[in-house]
């Protein structure tokens, strides 16, 4: 095998973030799971960066977007890209002492060149603004940007921390007596483990941290009875980011939903597996599987603490198992199919069947190559593994109307209460 | 006690339908289907003041459809999703129904009853829909219901696109314009709805046993009912249109209603006369604050005017021109000064020689002995006709004629956007020469009969619409997208209470926005340029015009006689070339003008071309319809070669040796990825004596047979046409069907990484979760890496434990493989290379047309190399000049192996003075989107034009053929 170039030869060079821009550049991310971002942010600016998580949602996001990116591109790129030229041109920030921050994961699906695309699209008026590539793997190299173990570690835990508090939130708020107090109770936690990342006290602890959310949850006052539960997979970005979603999740609780909505660490483990799994498959071990199977034996340990955790402690329902999701995936497609959230979507509709949530909102972007594959394409399959399976595929885009995408998803829900009411007829 | 009665109100993007209920029984008493023409809330109180009118009671009222949501939740009245409603009602009336179809305004559903309960609603990129039908009748220019009766008549059909209109389009424009019969046409539409039906909305799932028929287009095409029949194979009883097919939805929420709480009438009218409009909708600016400011724009417009002649009292030589347009045609004489003596600008009515006939024979009236054609030139999409059928001297390319035409109002003119009634084109002009073409792609198309079709739906002519816009106080913002999405984006504005002023100005804004940002690419106006000079039909409306300025931040030269620049051009070039006598008819010949049309099919090879032929008499006739010059006579001798036929051979013939006494036969699909490595794949099997069998070439029937088990419509053509050659092979009766998943492609060296594109990467799952005769004994697709030969090696031997192969035996043939694969690769660089040495010696340009390996099947690219060589060019692929250049830096990550090859060949093109690119790109490949920005970069860096032709199922070269004419003449 060749081995990995330290920088591609054939790209163009890019201005790199440096020592001297930590100082005094403010970093912006952009929006895409607001519960976690609550934390993470908080764990960048206690390594001394500052930090600024973008929020801009008008319309002047998808115009810049549209302007900046090909037609033909995912949205995510499209949305991510217009929000932080939105931003720069909006004059809130000092454009010469700004830097973007961007995920990039490598891999064979084109969202591995968002951070390309957006270097193109700052070309002509930020020439100057320091695109910062946030990779576990470091594709990029910038000298005033650097991983180290604490923050590895910090970013971790922040996940960990952030799914539950999402997974929480969704179990509580969709029967809260007192509107809004689940909303508040969340960001009082984020409030705390924020002060803790930033004060390195107490942060890893996690036994104390999760029995105090738990409580602070339990405390909130839920009315009786129990909602549909609707699962939400699909493309990472537009499964989490409201902007793209159109807010999905808070649609789905206004209809008298609960939705369920898979970690941001089963993503993770995902990426990771699939490095263990290019090794198996194409039989070879190198530095990347073996680093990446440590990785994924760390976490997934976590994982499963904090699953256990929340089963013993409380009378909510954890996320997924990571090793049940693998499992789920062998049954509906292989595991070599690792572009995009490739087998990770079908694992996920599979688990959350399985664990009780026969509803699923498949969320992509309009055209997405994989979701060819993983969603639409094994459908079928998981029709026939799981008759009472009742999938949505939704497409998103920035010109399909709302209200073509919420009347589907109504179509949906209309079947739970259809599905609901033939049961007992069933049995009788 | 009062009699309560159920009331549905199912309100769809185009009609609102009601029907009434007696409680107990079920039995209708009272139904209603009513278009609204946008205005939902007064459509909705009207129906029902009559309901509540005519019937004395309380009443139990539902509400469904699209369009019925958002004045539900205002009005707080009861609401039943559209499909299920439709649900209820089939249970309730047909309880035996396996399978119901309904094709609504802007809505199909599908619903499957029995063997698995689903209901799909197609994508948000679909046609065959109402809307769609709606639209093909406006393009024939006939009332929905008279299409009906012209598809009764027909004789034949053509292949449509039937995804969206606009590809549609594309398709049924030409064949008018080349003189096929409308009555043929319109039952090719209703089979495209009906494939459309099959491919899109049933995704993978056959539609088979009771059928139920509903919806506004099934219950009046009597047409659609007979193809949907035929297309289904639906034995008689089998097919039901039920008598209530309109207002089934309307039924189905009337049985809803049953739990909503009782009302009076009066009250019922009255939460929905106080219910609210929604502020959702996004305004932009107002194009003119008063009639002020809109006086001087227009004096200020009015001075890009031509010389104008009294033709009664001229005489002398004139010129003619003549613009063949899609949809119009447009004529001008012009004097020797290029003064403008006479113009015309007509409605074509899909038969644009007759109408140019006839004109021509109007303006000899008025020549009289005066005045004298001395020369005559033609352009547009009925060139080639207008030329032929009425001896005209001169074709010329339509952007050459633009661009003459332009000069004359500024002649220092560097950016041309023309916007016509179905295609936008814009170039940029440098040093006197096209430099840069810009051609909407079929997906972008937000062109002027766009405005115009949405003008008559809403009841006004485009004049009367277009001005209303000119001073709406909140112009609504609409998408930048392509007309589908516009359309349902104004349909929302609409539901949410836009006025029509809003939605014209809204209109004409995002028709520019589309031009500027989607077809243009420009990151900001001023890429476009300092003279620019805007004409085409569209830019008579001033709003349109205003908004082009107000995006643009200055103004812009707009002719007086802006819709007629074509003809003029044309008339200007007629004059440029003027001998001093033209050939075009004398009056006297033109009164005995009459022409025959006959189809017929080329057998000049295998691809059976469908031949229109017009014979004008006196032994001159025009044959179109064809790919290659062979259906113009021509022999294989007299044709160029091209690299793209010898590669399609070279790979089947790769598959002609065969093990005698073969242990097993293996089938291997022709489609995507073997489209380069069937030669390593038939190599290994011959080694380990076992006999390969390729699926059959494709072709358009071919694909057809596979359509029902697509999953995902918007996937591209060559994946789609890998169902098809699966089927194929299981027809075959092979043993089993072989077809590796493959995450990397072969390492090239000269890229970052070396992935396939996803859909490339793992098609195979995709086949093996929705082809149903598919299971693992039967269909073989093991992950390998093509670059690890002992991974490879593994893999053939897990893939048939049956035949126990040994590590050496599979080692010797997985070399053999790699051998037939560089030997194949090397033929094609040394053809490659022989071709362009022959190129050079006959004193020929060279198109390298990059496209994927796949695109060398004949149905995927259409023949587009067969119009490259008619147009006098050798063309050759990307992978035969490839190797000759390292890449460029990029600005994109350089991570797939077909697409590093093409980097690879815009670099070398740039090098090479007699080379130009073409790129092909298949409608839908996301990675396009990526490289195709940056071949463009490489190219214009390298002081060559970009030219990206896309290609999908569509199979009209129209338009493909306008771009490398451009390109040619801009060479």
């Amino acid at each position: 095998m060749k081995k990995k170039r330290e920088t591609p030869k054939t790209e163009l060079p890019y201005i790199e973030f440096t020592a001297e821009m930590k100082r005094d550049y403010t970093i912006l991310i952009p929006d895409m799971l607001p519960d976690h971002f609550k934390i993470l942010v908080e764990i960048f600016k206690a390594e001394g960066y500052k930090m600024a998580h973008l929020t801009n949602d008008s319309r002047a996001v998808v115009d810049e977007g549209l302007k900046s990116v090909h037609n033909d591109t995912c949205y995510p790129a499209l949305l991510v890209i217009g929000q932080f030229l939105e931003a720069l041109k909006s004059g809130r920030y000092d454009v010469d002492k700004t830097a973007l921050m961007i995920t990039q994961t490598g891999g064979g699906c084109r969202a591995s060149n968002y951070i390309h695309l957006l270097r193109k699209a700052l070309k002509k008026d930020f020439p100057n603004v320091p695109v910062i590539s946030l990779s576990f793997t470091g594709i990029e190299r910038h000298s005033g940007f650097t991983m180290n173990l604490r923050l590895i570690l910090n970013l971790i835990f922040g996940m960990l921390y952030g799914d539950l508090l999402m997974t929480l939130k969704n179990q509580c708020k969709p029967y809260e007596v007192n509107p809004g107090q689940t909303d508040r109770v969340l960001d009082e936690m984020a409030g705390i483990l924020s002060k803790m990342a930033a004060e390195r006290r107490g942060f890893f602890r996690t036994g104390k941290n999760y029995k105090r959310i738990l409580d602070a949850f339990s405390a909130i006052p839920v009315k009786a009875g129990e909602k549909p539960r609707v699962g939400i997979v699909g493309e990472i970005y537009v499964k989490y980011s409201p902007l793209a979603n159109n807010r999905l999740e808070e649609f789905l609780i206004a209809e008298g939903c609960e939705p369920v909505v898979p970690g941001l660490l089963d993503f993770i483990l995902y990426c990771l597996v699939n490095m263990i799994n290019d090794g198996k498959i194409y039989d070879f071990s190198d530095k990347t599987t073996r680093f990446a199977g440590f990785g994924y034996w760390v976490m997934y340990r976590q994982q499963k603490k904090m699953n256990r955790f929340i089963r013993k402690k409380s009378r909510f329902m954890p996320g997924h198992d990571f090793e049940e999701l693998r499992a789920e995936a062998d049954k509906l497609i292989h595991q070599g199919v690792k572009m995009g959230e490739g087998w990770l979507i079908p694992a996920e509709m599979g688990e959350l069947i399985k664990t009780g949530t026969n509803n699923i909102v498949t969320a992509q972007p309009f055209g997405c190559l994989p979701n060819h594959i993983v969603a639409k394409g094994v459908n079928r399959r998981i029709k026939e593994a799981y008759p009472e399976a009742n999938i949505v595929a939704v497409d998103y885009d920035p010109s399909s109307t709302r209200v073509n995408q919420e009347n589907r998803i109504k179509l949906m829900i209309a079947n739970i209460a259809a599905a609901a009411a033939e049961r007992p007829a069933e049995r009788g | 006690m009062e009699t309560v009665y159920l009331v549905g109100v199912d309100v769809g993007s185009t009609t609102v339908k009601t029907v009434v209920l007696d409680e107990p029984s079920h039995t209708v008493l009272y139904r209603e289907y009513k278009r609204h023409f946008s205005k939902v809330k007064e459509a909705v109180l009207e129906q029902l003041l009559a309901v509540f009118g005519k019937f004395d009671g309380t009443f139990k009222v539902s509400l469904t459809g699209s369009a019925g949501l958002g004045l539900s939740n205002r009005a707080g009245l009861g609401f039943v999703q559209e499909v299920f409603a439709a649900s209820l009602a089939v249970k309730d009336l047909y309880p035996d129904t396996d399978c119901a179809i309904e094709l609504g305004g802007e809505d199909a559903k599908i619903l499957f009853l029995t063997g698995g309960v689903e209901q799909r609603m197609n994508g948000s990129c679909a046609g065959g829909t109402g809307a769609f039908i709606d639209q093909m009748a406006t393009l024939l220019k006939v009332e929905p219901s008279e299409l009906d009766a012209l598809a009764k008549k027909a004789k034949t059909k053509y292949p449509i696109a039937s995804r969206c209109g606009v590809f549609a389009k594309s398709d049924i424009q030409p064949l008018l314009n080349q003189g096929a019969a409308r009555e043929d046409v319109a039952l090719s539409i209703f089979q495209a709805v009906v494939d459309q039906t099959v491919a899109g909305l049933a995704q993978g799932r056959r539609i088979k046993g009771n059928v139920l028929f509903l919806g506004g287009p099934l219950h009046f095409f009597e047409s659609l009912q007979r193809v949907f029949v035929e297309t289904l194979a639906l034995a008689p009883g089998q097919a039901v249109f039920p008598e209530l097919a309109t207002c089934f939805m309307a039924y189905g929420s009337a049985l809803y209603a049953k739990d909503q709480p009782t009302a009076a009438g009066a009250s019922i009218i009255q939460r929905i006369e106080n219910a609210p409009y929604s502020d959702e909708i996004l305004c932009g600016p107002q194009l003119f604050k008063d009639e002020a400011e809109y006086r001087a724009f227009v004096s200020a417009h009015a001075r890009a005017d031509v010389a104008r002649r009294e033709i009664a009292a001229y005489a002398g030589n004139a010129y003619l021109g003549v613009d063949a347009g899609s949809t119009t045609t447009k004529l001008t004489l012009i004097d020797g000064d290029g003064a403008l003596l006479y113009s015309y600008y007509t409605d074509n009515c899909g038969k644009p020689l007759d109408e140019t006939a006839a004109q021509l024979a109007h303006l000899y009236g008025l020549l009289g002995d005066r005045v004298r054609i001395a020369g005559a030139a033609v352009t547009g999409y009925g060139e080639e006709l207008i030329k032929a059928g009425l001896r005209l001297d001169h074709g010329v390319v339509e952007t050459v004629a633009h661009f003459k035409a332009a000069s004359a109002f500024c002649p220092e003119v560097d950016f041309i956007m023309d916007i016509g009634g179905q295609d936008i084109k814009c170039f940029k002009i440098k040093n006197g020469a096209i430099d840069n073409i810009m051609l909407n792609e079929a997906c972008s198309s937000g062109c002027g009969s766009f405005i115009q079709t949405f003008a008559n739906a809403m009841g006004y002519d485009i004049a009367a619409f277009s001005k209303l816009g000119l001073f709406a106080e909140h112009p609504v913002e609409l998408g930048s997208r392509c007309t589908v999405f516009m359309n349902s984006s104004v349909k929302q504005a609409q539901k949410e209470g836009a006025t029509v002023a809003d939605i014209s100005a809204g209109l004409s804004a995002s028709v520019i926005k589309n031009a500027i940002y989607k077809v243009i690419r420009a990151a900001s106006p001023e890429d476009l340029g300092e003279n620019v000079v805007v004409q085409g039909g569209t830019f008579y409306n001033d709003a349109v015009l205003r908004a082009f300025e107000m995006e643009l931040g200055r103004s812009v030269i707009r002719p007086v006689i802006s819709g007629l620049m074509g003809a003029y051009g044309a008339a200007l070039y007629a004059k440029e070339k003027s001998t001093g006598v033209s050939r075009i008819l004398t009056a006297a010949e033109l009164k005995d003008f009459s022409y025959k049309s006959k189809f017929t099919h080329c057998n000049g090879c295998t691809a059976n071309c469908s031949l229109t032929v017009l014979n004008f008499g006196e032994g001159r006739r025009l044959i179109s319809g064809n790919r290659c010059e062979r259906g113009q006579g021509k022999t294989r001798e007299e044709i160029l070669p091209d690299l793209y036929e010898f590669k399609y051979d070279l790979l089947l013939s790769s598959v002609l040796d065969q093990p005698e006494k073969p242990r097993l036969t293996v089938g291997l699909p022709l489609a995507l990825g073997f489209y380069e490595q069937l030669p390593f794949w038939h190599a290994v099997f011959y080694h380990l004596n076992i006999q390969t069998v390729l699926s059959a070439e494709s072709n358009r029937a071919f694909y057809v047979k596979g359509q029902h088990t697509i999953p995902s419509d918007t996937v591209c053509y060559p994946a789609k046409l890998a169902h098809a050659h699966i089927l194929d092979l299981l027809d075959k009766g092979v043993d089993v069907i072989f077809y590796p998943s493959q995450t990397y492609n072969l390492d090239e060296g000269e890229s970052d990484n070396h992935y396939n594109c996803p859909v490339v990467a793992y098609y195979p799952e995709t086949l093996a979760a929705n082809i149903e005769p598919l299971n693992k004994d039967n269909f073989v697709y093991p992950y390998l890496d093509l670059n690890r030969r002992s991974n490879v090696i593994h893999r053939i031997r897990d893939s048939f434990p049956a035949l126990r192969l040994t590590k050496k035996e599979v080692g010797a043939a997985v070399d053999a493989g790699y051998a037939a694969y560089g030997l194949y690769l090397k033929r094609v660089r040394d053809k490659g290379a022989a071709l362009i040495e022959f190129a050079r010696k006959a004193g020929k340009k060279i198109a390298v047309i990059a496209g994927r390996p796949d695109h060398i099947d004949p149905e995927i690219n259409h023949g587009i190399q067969k119009l490259v060589a008619s147009l006098g060019m050798v063309a050759v692929s990307e992978d035969a000049v490839s190797h000759l250049a390292s890449p460029p830096p990029l600005e994109v990550l350089n991570q797939w192996t077909y697409h590093a090859r093409l980097y690879r060949a815009a670099q070398y093109v740039t090098t090479q003075d007699d080379m130009a690119l073409i790129q092909l790109v298949s409608f839908g490949c996301g990675i396009d989107a990526v490289t195709s920005d940056e071949t463009r970069r490489i190219l214009e860096a390298g002081g060559k034009l970009y030219t990206q032709l896309k290609i999908d199922e569509i199979n009209n070269l129209g338009a493909v053929k306008i771009r490398l004419r451009s390109l040619i003449a801009a060479l």
